[in-house]
């Protein structure tokens, strides 16, 4: 029994500093960016605070002046919807036709040809790939592109997203399509009323995805794009450091947070609106 | 209303299995007709093949005098419900009633009125704007139904349109079916594997194996009279009793007892050829004590199917059915003779029958 009760203490103890280690940055994000003069400590922003009383920091509105006054602050955040958005647009079109295709018409060495495009989408990651890639971004004359980068991007993504939705479309049954056939409607209207209705949930996970990937990646928009005014919010995050090479905490925080928020956001709406329900209508 | 005509139609999928071999069958007009076979048998390919949802490899198939073989499902003017019934998730019940207007570009006021229409014929209403999950299985079943009314098609395609159902409810909907296509008169194919269900709903009905259609015709002469002795094992909820017979002058050796040549083969039988002698359980009258041209031997197992009992007589090494009615029910041990109804009784040569 003693055993037993020493066991639960030490397994809570043991989640609670776990928690701990995750929950901390995330209260010094929420927490840092209201405060006047930010440390790597998480207090409390109080107006009138800070003197003296541990825990506690003046409140102050003046890191948000700030990030609005950076001249690349907010149009990265602008640039960073730019990509993203436009890199899931084209995932999503390209992957659904894809899957579609790739779910429906039988092709010798199909499941051979997905195995083989996911196999090596992991093990060529965006860091061994990143020679070839700017090379042929020069040569196409895609370098310092805005399009250039989307399609970049695009393609990294299209293996797995084209891999996923076709599991997600070979699960929806084939007689839903015929019906419709039966009842006369063209390919174009199938698709239209049956099937992108269907495996909409699909879509949106592959929509969300693709906007966090590409939300958060650095290494690409760092490399490929030289003029600092196209780059997004994750690269200039970079760049915020103060005259004496010191991190510059105030902005950091602030622009961190700003940066955190629309993500955060999207998957609230996502979830709300497309979260995995299934209506039925395909009698089990 | 448009009869449905097949001419050697063949179906030979890529990887070399004949699903289809060379049927030909033709189903008038406003007739309500039962594709039955044991699963595999191409039953659901042929309706298929009809619908266009699957390429004929040979034959033809024309529906109200017009070859449809090369022609799109959509303009084929036929309806089909599907076995999982296929109603679109995402729409309300009036929508997936009125789909194929919409297709037809019917204006969204008309269409919903004739969803409603239909809906109400089928005892929809009041469910019109709920989503198919959130209908129960006979009322996703009328809704599949209400869609195809709303067609107007020339011939209506059902594939296995009861095997979702509850027992109860089938029974229910079997009824309901029959009505239903008699007061629209529209020509209907249904695929079955239920014996029961095609020989209580069909006007005619085709028995299927391997694919090959092994007999066509009314339920009644299916069942009394089966071609042979593949959809006279199939057919029936009891068995028939397929024996072992060799023909001695005017009557026939079966199991070491003697029984006359039935009626229908009387003067075309060889003496001293072998053949198979088929009775069905129902046709057997059966008495504990003996009989003239009786199958005898010691009860093995009684059966109760409610009204009756289904007899097993031990005969010799042969197992014999016989139904008896309640009441009448032998002692598992006893000794017992059927007597098989000459009428009824056939015999089959090589499988076929005489």
């Amino acid at each position: 029994m003693i055993r037993f009760v020493l066991g639960r203490i030490g397994f809570y103890a043991l989640v609670a500093v776990v928690l701990a280690f995750f929950t901390l940055p995330l209260l010094w994000l929420v927490t840092a960016p209201f405060t006047a003069d930010p440390t790597y400590e998480v207090r409390v922003p109080l107006p009138g605070g800070g003197r003296g009383d541990g825990g506690t920091a003046a409140f102050t509105w003046d890191n948000f002046r700030a990030v609005l006054e950076h001249p690349y602050a907010l149009p990265s955040l602008y640039n960073s919807v730019l990509l993203s958005a436009g890199t899931a647009a084209l995932v999503v079109l390209l992957a659904a036709l894809a899957a579609y295709a790739l779910s429906r018409v039988r092709l010798p060495g199909r499941d051979a040809l997905l195995y083989v495009l996911l196999l090596l989408s992991s093990i060529i990651t965006g860091t061994a790939a990143i020679v070839p890639l700017f090379q042929l971004a020069v040569e196409l004359d895609l370098i310092d592109s805005r399009l250039g980068l989307v399609l970049i991007l695009t393609g990294g993504l299209l293996p797995a997203a084209i891999f996923m939705l076709k599991d997600f479309m070979d699960s929806t049954p084939k007689s839903y399509e015929e019906s419709a056939r039966v009842f006369g409607a063209s390919p174009l209207q199938i698709v239209r009323h049956v099937v992108v209705p269907l495996v909409r949930p699909g879509l949106a996970t592959i929509a969300v995805w693709a906007v966090a990937n590409v939300w958060g990646n650095f290494l690409m928009p760092y490399l490929l794009l030289s003029d600092v005014e196209k780059q997004p919010a994750a690269v200039i995050t970079y760049t915020l450091y103060t005259e004496g090479g010191q991190a510059n905490l105030r902005l950091l925080s602030t622009f961190g947070l700003l940066y955190s928020v629309p993500v955060v956001l999207m998957y609230l709406f996502v979830s709300k609106k497309y979260g995995f329900r299934f209506h039925g209508g395909i009698k089990r | 209303m448009a009869a449905i005509e097949l001419r050697g139609l063949t179906k030979v999928y890529p990887g070399g299995v004949t699903a289809l071999d060379a049927l030909d069958l033709v189903v008038p007009d406003g007739e309500f007709f039962a594709l039955l076979g044991p699963s595999g048998c191409g039953k659901t390919t042929l309706l298929r093949t009809i619908a266009g949802l699957e390429a004929a490899t040979g034959g033809a198939v024309v529906i109200g005098g017009r070859d449809v073989t090369g022609v799109q499902p959509g303009e084929r003017d036929v309806a089909m419900v599907f076995q999982d019934y296929a109603l679109f998730p995402h729409m309300d019940v009036a929508d997936n009633i009125a789909y194929p207007l919409r297709i037809k570009k019917v204006p969204k006021g008309a269409r919903r009125g004739k969803a409603a229409e239909v809906g109400a014929r089928l005892g929809l209403d009041g469910l019109m704007d709920r989503r198919p999950g959130q209908l129960s299985g006979g009322q996703q079943q009328r809704v599949a139904l209400a869609r195809v009314m709303a067609t107007q098609a020339q011939a209506f395609l059902f594939d296995e349109p009861l095997s979702n159902l509850d027992a109860r409810l089938r029974l229910e909907a079997r009824t309901f079916l029959k009505k239903l296509q008699r007061e629209l008169g529209v020509t209907t194919v249904f695929v079955t594997h239920d014996q029961a269900e095609a020989l209580a709903m069909a006007d005619r009905m085709a028995v299927m194996e391997a694919g090959h259609i092994r007999q066509i015709g009314t339920p009644a002469e299916v069942f009394q009279r089966p071609a042979n002795t593949f959809v006279a094992a199939f057919i029936g909820s009891t068995p028939m009793n397929l024996l072992d017979a060799t023909v001695r002058g005017d009557t026939l050796e079966v199991a070491g007892c003697k029984v006359p040549v039935p009626a229908s083969a009387e003067g075309r039988l060889q003496d001293g050829e072998r053949l198979v002698y088929g009775v069905r359980p129902e046709y057997m009258a059966y008495s504990d004590g003996p009989a003239d041209a009786a199958l005898a031997g010691k009860v093995a197992i009684v059966e109760n199917l409610g009204a009756s009992y289904l007899v097993t007589l031990d005969v010799g090494d042969v197992a014999v059915q016989a139904v008896v009615p309640e009441g009448r029910e032998p002692a598992v041990g006893s000794d017992g003779h059927a007597v098989p109804r000459r009428d009824r009784a056939l015999v089959y040569r090589d499988g076929e029958l005489v």
